[in-house]
C-alpha cells in the first residue's frame, strides 16, 4: 500500500467521482492546465476534457452563479475557490441562492454543489490567503460545512460531498496538503456527518477539525508526559455538528477544549460550548474553553505563529480545564 | 484602431473550441504606437508625444530603476527574505508611461503589481516590501503620495477609485484640464471579468466620474490566457458602458504617456471616464510561487522579448538623441545603488510583534479585544527566560 498526500487524496477523490458520474463537473480559476495553485486538480482536465474541468473567467460570483444553473440542469458542480479570502465575491450567490433554493422551492429543487475552499494559515502567505471563514457559512441555514483533517478523510469526504444532494462547503486545510497517510480503499468510509474519535482518553476532550487535528494529536502525545490522558475528536463536520459523539466524549472526560484557527468570538467553538453546557451541565468539571485565533484580522505572516493555536496554547488550555 | 467584433459563436456547443478573436502574441495588433520596438518614432493621427529627449531620458532612467528594484525583490524572495513577490517585468513602460502622466493632485488605486507607478509617485520601494515580507499589510499612508494601498482582492479597487473620483467631483476639484484632479485605477486583464470592475464602469459612466481605468493586459491571469476572459479586445468593452476606450502599445512608454495624459485631461476637465487597455506581456511568472512552464510556451516569451519596453528606448536614445554612453552607465550604477540600499533596508526591517497588531482593529478599542490582548501579553511573558 502506498502513502498519499492530502492534496493528492482529494485529487483521487475527484477523479473517482468524475468516473462514477458523468454529471460531475469541476470548475474554478487556474484548475485546468495548471492543476490549481495547489495542484489539487492536476491532470483532471487532460483526462476528462475541458467540458468537465472548466477554467473559468476570473469571477467568483460567476463560478457559483453558473454552478447554480448547471445544477438546475442536472449537473453536479464542484467549484474551487482559489483561496479562503476570495470567496466573498461569491457570497451573495452562496447565501441568497445556493443555500435557499431547496427551501423556497418547497423541496422541488436541489443544489448538489460542492464549494471547495483551501483555508487556514501557517504557510507564510500575504493577506487574504490564510483565513478561516467557516463560521460565515456554518451560520447559514441550508448550507452544510465540513473539513477534512487527514488524507483518508480527504479522499472519501470529497466523494461523499459530491453525492450529497445538499450544497456543501468543503474546507481543505491548505497547510496539511502535503501530509501523508496510507489509503486502503477496501476499508469503507464513515458516514459523512460523523465525528471521529482519533484518540481515546479520560482526562479531557480536545475537539478540533481541519488543520488543528494534527496539532491536537501532537498536544495529546505531549500531555502524556504530564500524566494526562487526552481524548482527541476530529469533528469533520461543522454544520451540522455530530453532537452525539461530542456529548458522549465530554460526559466521559468531563472537560472539553475546542481548538480552531478561526477567531474566538462567534466561532464554531462558541456553538459547541453552548451545546455542551446545555446537554452535559451536570457532568462538567470545568467550563468549555476555546483555543483559537484572536479577534483581529489575520496578521502579517511574520506573526502567524503567535496568532495560530499551537501545541503550547492547546496544552495551556488543557492546564486551565484541569485546574478547575 | 477598430477591430471587428465576432458574430455569435459558431454552430455547436463547444465554446473552448470556437475561434477566439483576441489577437495572439504572434499576430499584428492594432494600437496606438509612437515608438517601434526597433526604436523608431512613428506618427499617430490622434496622439502625439511632443516632449524633448530629456524627458525620454527620464523615462528610460525610471524604467531601468524599477526593473532593477524588481530584480532585487525577486532575488530577496529567492533567498527567503520575502514570502512572495509579484514581478512587473515587461510592464515597465505601461507603468512609467502612465505614472509620469499623473499630476501631483491625481490619485492612484493600484493592484499588487504597480511597483513602477509607486516609484513615480515617490513611494519608498522599501514600503512595498513590507507586505511581501510579512511584516505589515502595506502600512504607508496613501495621502503622503496619493497612492492607495495595494489591493490583492481582484478588481475591488476599481470601485474605490470610482468613489474617490465621485468625491473629487463633489469637491468641485474638476473642470480644468491642467489644474483639476483625476483618479486612475489599475487592474489586469483577468480582473476585467469581475463584477466589481463592471460595476465600476457603470458607476463611472452614469456619474461621469473623473476616473481613468488603466488595464494592463499582460495576456495572462495566472495560468489563464486572455481568451478565457474576453472575445473582443478589452478596450472595446468601454463602448458598451458609454465612454471611450483605447488600446495602446503598453511596451511603448511614449504612447502610453500620451494616451494616459489625454485620458487624464478628459477626466480633469469633467468629460468623464476612459478605459485604456495597455497591451503588454507578463515576462515573468505570475508571482514567485508560480511555474509558468506548466501552461505557456517559451516561444511566446521569446517573441515578446523582441518588444522589450526598455530596449526600444535605449535604441532610440543611442541612435537619435545626443546621448553619450556615460548616461547609460550612470543609470545602471544608480540602479545598483538603489538595489543595495533596498536590500539593506529589507534585512533591517524590524520583526513585528503581535501585541502591536491588536491595535487598529477598531478606532475605539472594544473591552473584549483589550482583554484578549492582555491575555496574550501575559501568555507570551510566561515563556520569557525559557530557552
Ligand atoms: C477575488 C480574487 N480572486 C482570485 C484571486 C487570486 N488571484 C490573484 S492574481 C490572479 C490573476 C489576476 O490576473 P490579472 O487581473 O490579469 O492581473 P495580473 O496578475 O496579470 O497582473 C488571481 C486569480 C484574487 N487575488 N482575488
Ligand atoms: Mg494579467
Amino acid at each position: 500500500m502506498t502513502k498519499i498526500t492530502l492534496g493528492k487524496a482529494i485529487n483521487a477523490g475527484l477523479r473517482a467521482a468524475m468516473e462514477k458520474d458523468p454529471k460531475v463537473v469541476v470548475m474554478g480559476e487556474d484548475i485546468g492546465k495548471l492543476g490549481g495553485v495547489f495542484r489539487v486538480t492536476e491532470g483532471l482536465q487532460k483526462d476528462f476534457g475541458e467540458d468537465r474541468v472548466i477554467d473559468t473567467p476570473l469571477a467568483e460570483s460567476g463560478i457559483i452563479g453558473t454552478a447554480v444553473g448547471l445544477a438546475l440542469r442536472g449537473y453536479r458542480p464542484v467549484c474551487e475557490i482559489q483561496f479562503d479570502g476570495f470567496v466573498f465575491p461569491a457570497y451573495d450567490q452562496i447565501i441568497n441562492q445556493v443555500a435557499k433554493m431547496h427551501y423556497r422551492s418547497m423541496g422541488k429543487i436541489t443544489m448538489p454543489i460542492v464549494i471547495r475552499i483551501p483555508y487556514g494559515g501557517g504557510i507564510g502567505a500575504v493577506e487574504h490567503h490564510s483565513e478561516s471563514p467557516e463560521t460565515l457559512f456554518a451560520h447559514v441555514p441550508g448550507l452544510k460545512v465540513i473539513s477534512c483533517g487527514d488524507p483518508v478523510d480527504a479522499y472519501w469526504m470529497i466523494q461523499q460531498a459530491i453525492t450529497s444532494d445538499d450544497p456543501i462547503v468543503f474546507f481543505e486545510p491548505k497547510r496539511r496538503y502535503h501530509e501523508k497517510a496510507e489509503l486502503d480503499e477496501s476499508v469503507p468510509p464513515m458516514p459523512l456527518h460523523k465525528a471521529k474519535v482519533l484518540r481515546e482518553g479520560t482526562d479531557a476532550t480536545l475537539l478540533c477539525y481541519g488543520p488543528m487535528v494534527k496539532t491536537c494529536l501532537q498536544a495529546a502525545e505531549a500531555a502524556v508526559e504530564d500524566g494526562r490522558n487526552l481524548e482527541v475528536i476530529d469533528l469533520r463536520t461543522i454544520a451540522p455538528f455530530d453532537l452525539a459523539t461530542i456529548f458522549a466524549s465530554v460526559k466521559k472526560t468531563r472537560r472539553a477544549v475546542v481548538v480552531h484557527e478561526a477567531p474566538y468570538s462567534f466561532g464554531p467553538g462558541s456553538e459547541i460550548a453552548a451545546r455542551v453546557t446545555e446537554e452535559c451541565f451536570y457532568h462538567l468539571e470545568a467550563p468549555v474553553l476555546r483555543i483559537t485565533g484572536y479577534d483581529t484580522p489575520y496578521p502579517p505572516s511574520r506573526m502567524e505563529d503567535d496568532y495560530l493555536p499551537d501545541l503550547d496554547r492547546v496544552l495551556d488550555g488543557v492546564d486551565k480545564v484541569m485546574g478547575y | 484602431m477598430s477591430e471587428s467584433v465576432p458574430g455569435p459563436a459558431p454552430e455547436v456547443f463547444a465554446p473552448h473550441k470556437a475561434p477566439v478573436s483576441p489577437p495572439q502574441a504572434s499576430e499584428e495588433v492594432e494600437f496606438v504606437q509612437l515608438l517601434t520596438p526597433e526604436g523608431e518614432r512613428v506618427e499617430h493621427p490622434d496622439y502625439t508625444f511632443d516632449l524633448d529627449d530629456e524627458t525620454i531620458k527620464g523615462f528610460y532612467r525610471d524604467m531601468v530603476l524599477v526593473r532593477r528594484i524588481d530584480t532585487e525583490a525577486t532575488a530577496l524572495q529567492r533567498q527567503g527574505e520575502l514570502g512572495l513577490w509579484a514581478s512587473l517585468l515587461g510592464q515597465e513602460a505601461a507603468q512609467i508611461g502612465s505614472g509620469r502622466a499623473l499630476n501631483k493632485k491625481d490619485m492612484v488605486f493600484p493592484t499588487y503589481r504597480e511597483h513602477g507607478v509607486a516609484f513615480c509617485q515617490g513611494v519608498n520601494p522599501l514600503n512595498l516590501l513590507g507586505l511581501f515580507r510579512g511584516v505589515d499589510q502595506g502600512a504607508w499612508d496613501p495621502k503622503d503620495n496619493n497612492f492607495h494601498l495595494y489591493t490583492i482582492v481582484i478588481g475591488a479597487q476599481t470601485l474605490h477609485a470610482t468613489g474617490y473620483a465621485m468625491g473629487q467631483q463633489r469637491d468641485h476639484a474638476i473642470g480644468d484640464a491642467e489644474n483639476g484632479e483625476a483618479t486612475i485605477a489599475y487592474f489586469g486583464d483577468g480582473a476585467s471579468s469581475q463584477g466589481d470592475v463592471n460595476e465600476a464602469f457603470i458607476w463611472a459612466s452614469v456619474f461621469n466620474a473623473p476616473v481613468v481605468f488603466f488595464c494592463q493586459n499582460n495576456q495572462w491571469a495566472i495560468s489563464e490566457p486572455i481568451d478565457r476572459q474576453t472575445r473582443i479586445p478589452l478596450y472595446q468593452r468601454a463602448a458598451g458602458f458609454g465612454f471611450p476606450g483605447v488600446r495602446v502599445d503598453g511596451n511603448d512608454v511614449l504612447a502610453t504617456y500620451a494616451v494616459t495624459q489625454q485620458a487624464l485631461k478628459r477626466a480633469r476637465e469633467g468629460s468623464g471616464p476612459t478605459l485604456i487597455e495597455a497591451y503588454t506581456y507578463r515576462m515573468g511568472a505570475h508571482t514567485t510561487s508560480d511555474d509558468p512552464t506548466k501552461y505557456r510556451l517559451n516561444e511566446d516569451l521569446e517573441h515578446w522579448k523582441l518588444k522589450d519596453p526598455i530596449e526600444r528606448v535605449h535604441a532610440y536614445l543611442s541612435r537619435h538623441a545626443a546621448v553619450d554612453h556615460d548616461f547609460f552607465d550612470e543609470v545602471e550604477a544608480e540602479g545598483n545603488k538603489i538595489a543595495a540600499e533596498l536590500r539593506a533596508g529589507c534585512l533591517a526591517l524590524p520583526d513585528p510583534v503581535l501585541t502591536d497588531f491588536f491595535q487598529n482593529v477598531y478606532v475605539e478599542e472594544t473591552p473584549q479585544l483589550a482583554e484578549q490582548r492582555d491575555q496574550f501579553i501575559a501568555y507570551a511573558a510566561s515563556f520569557e527566560g525559557e530557552g
